[in-house]
């Protein structure tokens, strides 16, 4: 291994659908197919070393998912950002790749920015329940977890929440949606937009009639003076200037 | 007219179900084209679940074929599970391809790829949710033709009044030709509507349309004959041999799923057909005769395929791969191209000699030898003589005694239990052998630590085989001696904690039974199980014995055949089988001559070798035997850096 390279990706339209191993597949085998020369780990059974770090959930679209690869060569991040794109199928796609100059990134992946969009939705109702949500000191919720049903609290997490009416959609003005935006950090057990929803229908009874949409913005670490998250690989970028 | 994509109707059932992404379609290497610029349209269907249908060769190649030709466009349909099928039918979204979401009654063809009967019950989930009537005669000119292939096909009567047609054997050549037809009806405007197609199909020979025969029965059940019912429509319909496989080097652009499927490689068919002559094994009679892919075709597909695909396992498939001529010289040319990097090659389907080691040594270079699969088949010397495998005790023990002394830990047996003529004491031997091979591998590591896997099956006779006339064991004899063996491995002391112990209850095969044998009258159970709920058989959490004993009784009530008849019976050299008018080349005195061997524990040779002892197919088929060596050698490939 002589390099790291960062890679900023996103899992947009119906690859959204993918699972985290999913991606996990259909990156080792883009990387293969793109001639990468990936770095494998030492033992018995071999795996190139490439890491995920928090993947959004199975349904939800992302534009900032990220990952780590190592490499046997010195790579171009640009030219390795083209190669990675290019090899990997449309909805994957390669946004942004630095070379890891300094610290871990997992660690700078403190919070996400969601936004979900609620097609359908009564956009007073849905004001209502986020001020009684934020109002709220804690908020039970329960979700399906491998070890069963589990009981944790939904409000801790969350920075930010708000609810703001879309007056551009498609299917004529009687379709009203309502997109929440909310910045979560990324605490244990997590927080996920889905478990903010249900935290919504049972603080105000906020129930929107059609699935949500749900897409991660952004994730970094969180900005103090914006509230949401900055980007997580502008360190690496600014370590590139000594 | 064009159709519209029924993706954005399904995206919002999908946050709803497990798996999702296996309905999106975007595959790597995968085809959209457009509606309007093709002239005739296939969905093809491979009836099981997408994670099993995706990987079959047979539908990728097909898939790949079609799609180059000009005017011609195919799309995948595969079984929904059932959670999405409920939220379709609530939602009253049609089954779709996954490729552009079309609906498959828009199609001109809706090809159904059967492996195995158990596919049977999705098929008519698929035609129900697609709004396609079950019956063929029901089906009007905007319905699709359905048409059916796969192994299954060489028997598809039981399905007989749910397909339009049939196809028998290779579908390369075929599938082209039906296109063809297809084209130039739609060109002359479509002269005699539905019919007039699927009899311009059935002139051809090549193509059965089972409404066009009529079957009469005895007073007692059996068939009296089965005859064309409109002229023009030929008596024999005959299966298709592609006789030069290095003309098809499909699949050339491998499909790559975003989903987890049972098979993540790329595999190559190294060969076709094969003579060895295993009176079990249906494949082995209707793939006939053996058509090997050279070994420099074989080169460049795997290097074009892990190209494409970014595989890092290749399969070289076959029905018994070690037997391609130059097996070796491949191996080695592989395995020297493919050292060092992250390839793996697998070589599935090998025989039991010493020779497979050597292989599997050149195969596993790169470190790994974890387990060695090996198939007897038969537990005695006498069972293995009725089957006509024809492996001796001492050339198991010599087998696995090499794998253990060359690093391997973990040897797997593969048997089957209810062969023709088996007795209790043949089962046993299963034990005895395994306890032998645990014995030899201890001697010879000096070592505890050698494992053996005793994996056993339910035979089920199948058509166009010797087998084809026997009395299928019941399954109650079946689990008796299954049990007996456990218990014999189980309560051995010396032995019994070194062999791992496999197997499957008797019930599924009884019904596979019924299906592979059975003729139209078993059609109305298979559409009462369906009624009933029956959903993908093949899976032993959805499969139910009950239910389908529950619906033939149902069925058959009045009639003078029961499950048992059409299973357990043994049948008489001049009893008209179902399948009799469907050709696979194969001389019907000669199978018959066959089984009489087969009961009298004489063997045959395989013909590549011998003689040929006149099993029909080659004449018949006007085809040859097609085997190397070549003599030419498999460079290998310069790494370009």
């Amino acid at each position: 291994m002589v390099q790291r390279l960062r890679v900023r990706y996103a899992k947009r339209g119906r690859l959204r659908f993918t699972s985290h191993r999913d991606i996990s597949r259909a990156v080792e085998r883009a990387v293969r197919r793109a001639d990468i020369p990936v770095a494998f780990s030492a033992g018995f059974s071999p795996h190139p070393r490439i890491s995920y770090a928090g993947a959004a959930p199975t349904g939800v679209a992302s534009e900032a998912e990220y990952l780590e690869i190592a490499v046997t060569r010195i790579c171009d991040p640009q030219a390795f950002r083209v190669a990675l794109d290019t090899s990997l199928p449309p909805g994957l796609d390669v946004v942004d790749v630095v070379e890891a100059r300094v610290g871990g990134l997992a660690d700078r992946l403190e919070c996400s920015l969601w936004e979900v969009r609620l097609p359908g939705a009564d956009p007073g109702v849905a004001e209502g329940a986020v001020k009684e949500f934020m109002a709220a000191a804690e908020v039970a919720v329960e979700r399906l977890t491998k070890k069963g049903m589990r009981k944790f609290d939904a409000r801790g997490a969350v920075e930010s929440l708000s609810a703001d009416q879309d007056d551009h959609v498609e299917g004529g003005p009687n379709q009203s949606c309502v997109i929440l935006r909310m910045v979560v950090r990324h605490e244990t057990p997590a927080v996920r937009p889905d478990d903010v929803l249900m935290g919504l229908r049972l603080v105000a009874d906020f129930a929107p009639p059609s699935p949500p949409s749900v897409t991660r913005l952004a994730q970094g670490p969180l900005d103090a003076l914006t509230g949401e998250p900055a980007d997580p690989l502008e360190a690496d970028r600014v370590g590139g200037d000594h | 007219m064009s159709v519209e994509s029924l993706f954005p109707r399904l995206e919002a059932l999908l946050p709803k179900v497990q798996k999702p992404i296996q309905y999106v379609g975007g595959e790597l290497n995968s085809t959209v084209k457009e509606w309007d610029d093709a002239t005739v349209r296939w969905a093809l269907m491979y009836p099981d679940a997408y994670e099993v249908g995706l990987p079959n060769q047979g539908v990728q190649i097909l898939y790949e074929i079609l799609n180059e030709l000009p005017d011609t466009l195919a799309e995948r349909t595969y079984a929904v599970w059932p959670d999405l099928e409920a939220l379709m039918r609530a939602e009253g979204v049609p089954q779709f391809t996954v490729d552009a979401h079309r609906p498959v009654r828009a199609f001109d063809v809706l090809g159904v790829s059967f492996s195995t009967e158990l596919g049977y019950t999705n098929l008519l989930t698929a035609l129900d949710l697609a709004g396609i009537p079950f019956q063929s005669a029901d089906r009007g000119d905007d319905d699709p033709i359905v048409l059916a292939g796969g192994h299954s096909a060489f028997n598809p009567e039981p399905v007989a009044e749910f397909i339009d047609a049939a196809v028998l054997g290779d579908g390369e050549q075929i599938a082209i030709a039906i296109s063809e037809v297809i084209r130039e009806w739609k060109a002359e405007g479509e002269p005699g509507g539905r019919d007039g197609v699927l009899l311009r199909l059935a002139e051809t020979g090549g193509v059965y349309v089972p409404r066009f025969y009529d079957v009469e029965y005895l007073p007692d059940g059996r068939i009296k004959r089965v005859v064309p019912n409109r002229s023009g429509v030929p008596s024999r319909v005959f299966k298709h041999t592609v006789m030069d496989l290095d003309e098809w080097p499909y699949p050339k652009k491998p499909l790559v799923p975003l989903a987890e499927t049972v098979h993540e490689r790329f595999s190559v068919e190294i060969f076709r057909g094969c003579t060895r002559g295993c009176r079990f094994c249906q494949a082995g009679m209707i793939t006939r005769p053996v058509r090997e892919r050279s070994i420099t075709t074989i080169g460049a597909m795997v290097d074009n395929g892990v190209k494409e695909s970014g595989y890092t396992e290749v399969g070289l498939l076959s029905l018994s791969s070690a037997d391609h001529s130059e097996i070796g010289a491949i191996a080695k040319g592989l395995a020297d191209r493919y050292e060092g990097t992250n390839v793996s090659l697998s070589l599935p389907s090998t025989r039991v000699d010493a020779f497979n080691i050597d292989l599997a040594s050149e195969f596993s270079r790169n470190g790994r030898r974890s387990g060695l699969t090996f198939a007897p088949e038969g537990g005695s010397e006498r069972m293995r003589k009725v089957i006509n495998k024809m492996v001796s005790e001492e050339d198991l023990i010599r087998t696995v005694t090499t794998a253990y002394s060359q690093g391997w830990r973990q040897v797997k047996l593969y048997f089957m239990c209810g062969l023709p003529t088996e007795e209790d004491i043949d089962v046993l031997g299963i034990a005895d052998l395994a306890k032998k091979v645990i014995k030899a591998g201890r001697e010879v590591t000096g070592s505890r630590d050698v494992r053996c896997t005793v994996s056993i099956g339910g035979f089920v006779p199948k058509p166009h085989t010797p087998f084809q006339w026997a009395g299928q064991a019941d399954h109650e004899t079946v689990d008796r001696r299954l049990m007996a063996l456990r218990n014999n491995l189980r309560n051995d002391k010396q032995y019994g904690k070194s062999i791992g112990f496999r197997y499957h209850d008797g019930k599924p095969s009884i019904v596979e039974g019924l299906l592979s044998r059975g003729d139209r009258r078993v059609g109305k159970i298979i559409q009462a199980v369906w009624e009933d709920g029956g959903r993908f058989d093949g899976w032993s959490e959805h499969f139910s014995y009950d239910r389908w004993m529950a619906c033939a009784d149902k069925a058959f009530d009045g009639e003078p055949v029961d499950v048992g008849w059409y299973t357990v019976r043994e049948r008489e050299e001049h009893e008209v089988l179902p399948w009799d008018h469907l050709d696979a080349g194969l001389d019907r005195e000669w199978l018959w001559q066959d089984w009489q061997d087969a009961v009298n524990d004489v063997e045959v040779e395989d013909c590549r070798w011998t003689p040929c002892y006149d099993c029909g197919v080659c004449p018949t088929m006007n085809t040859e035997i097609q085997i190397g060596p070549t003599g030419r050698k498999l460079l290998p490939l310069t790494v370009v850096s």
